[in-house]
């Protein structure tokens, strides 16, 4: 039989509790659930017996699709949550909330909420499987796995690599995963973004700073770039969308002057012309449509492989 | 390897193995309909010697495809740490056709389960044969039964049999173990 391999965590939090060797064994069962998703039949029945709750206490459309999809196609038990039409709106805590829908035998909880942390607290008190799909302005472990898996696919191993993070950092769980993701996996990180959008001690993680988007395209292998998340921003952060479209999008115009490959991903929602321009988003370097295609593979590889420790 | 003991050596393996591909031919003639299916990792290693010794045969254009049965195991949460997936690589539909399965070592039946729920994500065969290099015969969970055969192995459910290949062990042969080796 094939080498035993398991995860060192019950819970998949964040990236920064991953190993190496479990980025390392997600992406290797990813790469099998990718040939199953492009089979003419796109299930197996790993997952029969297991029931997943989504608890979606934040809004979400690509995030929850790709795991309702890859749950169903484990032939896992999926219920489905939103804090919108629900009990929260009367009170009742987090916690009470999900013993609640434990008590009706769950064994995996998927949960996305806006508070930092809430799936560290739950992780303390309850039995089942976390897995974050994205907690506040924390971490979004999933969309960082799926982003490095695309990113591998693309240009092979990441060590050595030269990967450029571009946008609204201070607001982003995406950004943050990345950084956490792409370290470990041995790549060079460098972010760019306005003054106002970078936390100031973000160089601690290891990461480079710049704030000139030509140069760091020009440095770069693969850019990810990042909306303006302008729901989490009570103050001015910038003076417009237009002024930041002119001084951080990225253009074709840009793009033609590099005499290089660059390979350009976006977790989305894209807001097209201000981060990136219709015209980039849709030619030949972007690979947006692959990273969801690999979002449900590089779920349904997590989702397995933490069934397989309970 | 200690205490373990050959039970077929290289000489009678490769007879056995045009031994089978003899068979395989008496049965399918010119394997118009059929197609060669190895269950990954280990049974591969057996399919790839019997399509490697049929063509030598004269039978050429037979499919070949390298079947994955980690995510349909029944044991997949039972045991003590996951099994690793490998690849799956059918290039064609089993629709229709007469399905040749291969495995090494028929021992519960589990396996065999398994490849054929996942074989039926590929098409509806017409029929399916089991070749299996050992079938030991007195510890079978389930009512399945190989077609062709290498060798019976009669031994205690603790005992292994691994069959080894000269490409992946140096040597060709069958070997005995009093129980599973660590």
């Amino acid at each position: 039989m094939a080498t035993l391999q398991q995860l060192s965590t019950r819970h998949v939090l964040g990236i920064k509790y991953l190993t190496e060797a479990d980025i390392n064994l997600i992406f290797e069962t990813a790469e099998e659930f990718k040939e199953v998703i492009n089979r003419p039949i796109k299930k197996v029945p790993s997952l029969r017996d297991i029931t997943v709750a989504n608890l979606f206490f934040e809004n979400s459309t690509r995030t929850r699709i790709s795991f309702e999809l890859a749950e169903k196609r484990l032939s896992a038990d999926v219920v489905n949550f939103s804090a919108s039409s629900s009990s929260v709106k009367k009170g009742e805590t987090l916690l009470d909330t999900v013993n609640n829908i434990l008590s009706m035998k769950v064994d995996m909880v998927v949960m996305r909420h806006p508070a930092p942390g809430a799936h560290h607290f739950l992780s303390r008190h309850i039995d089942a499987n976390i897995i974050n799909a994205g907690d506040g302005t924390h971490e979004h472990p999933t969309q960082a796995l799926l982003d490095s898996f695309s990113m591998r696919e693309q240009i092979g191993d990441l060590r050595g690599k030269n990967i450029a993070i571009i946008g609204d950092i201070l607001h982003s769980r995406v950004a943050l995963s990345n950084i956490f993701c792409l370290t470990k996996l041995g790549a060079n990180v460098r972010v760019c973004g306005p003054p106002t959008l970078i936390p100031k001690y973000i160089k601690e993680l290891g990461v480079e700073v710049s704030y000139d988007i030509r140069d760091t395209l020009h440095w770069c292998d693969v850019a990810n770039i990042l909306r303006i998340q302008l729901e989490r921003q009570d103050l001015r952060y910038i003076p417009s969308l237009r002024e930041y479209a002119q001084y951080f999008g990225v253009s074709r115009e840009l793009l033609d002057e590099l005499d290089k490959p660059i390979v350009i991903m976006h977790p989305g929602p894209i807001n097209r012309g201000v981060e990136i321009t219709s015209e980039v988003a849709d030619s030949e370097h972007s690979i947006i449509l692959q990273q969801v295609e690999n979002g449900v593979a590089v779920r349904m590889a997590v989702l397995y492989l933490l069934a397989a420790m309970r | 390897m200690e205490n373990s003991r050959i039970i077929m050596n290289s000489a009678r393996f490769g007879l056995t193995i045009r031994r089978l591909c003899h068979q395989l031919i008496e049965h399918y003639d010119d394997f118009s309909n059929a197609c060669l299916v190895g269950v990954q990792p280990r049974g591969v290693w057996l399919s790839d010697l019997l399509h490697k010794n049929l063509q030598e045969l004269g039978v050429n254009n037979l499919e070949h495809g390298k079947l994955d049965i980690t995510f349909y195991r029944d044991d997949f949460r039972t045991r003590e740490k996951p099994l690793k997936a490998s690849p799956t690589d059918m290039p064609f539909l089993v629709e229709d056709k007469e399905v040749i399965l291969v495995d090494d070592v028929l021992y519960t039946g589990r396996t065999i389960q398994a490849a054929m729920t996942a074989l039926n994500d590929f098409g509806r065969p017409r029929k399916v044969a089991l070749v299996s290099m050992v079938d030991r015969q007195f510890n079978r969970d389930l009512p399945i039964q190989p077609d062709f055969v290498g060798m019976r192995v009669d031994a205690l459910d603790k005992a292994y049999v691994s069959v080894e290949y000269v490409q992946h062990h140096g040597q060709d042969q069958i070997l005995l173990f009093p129980q599973k080796p660590e």
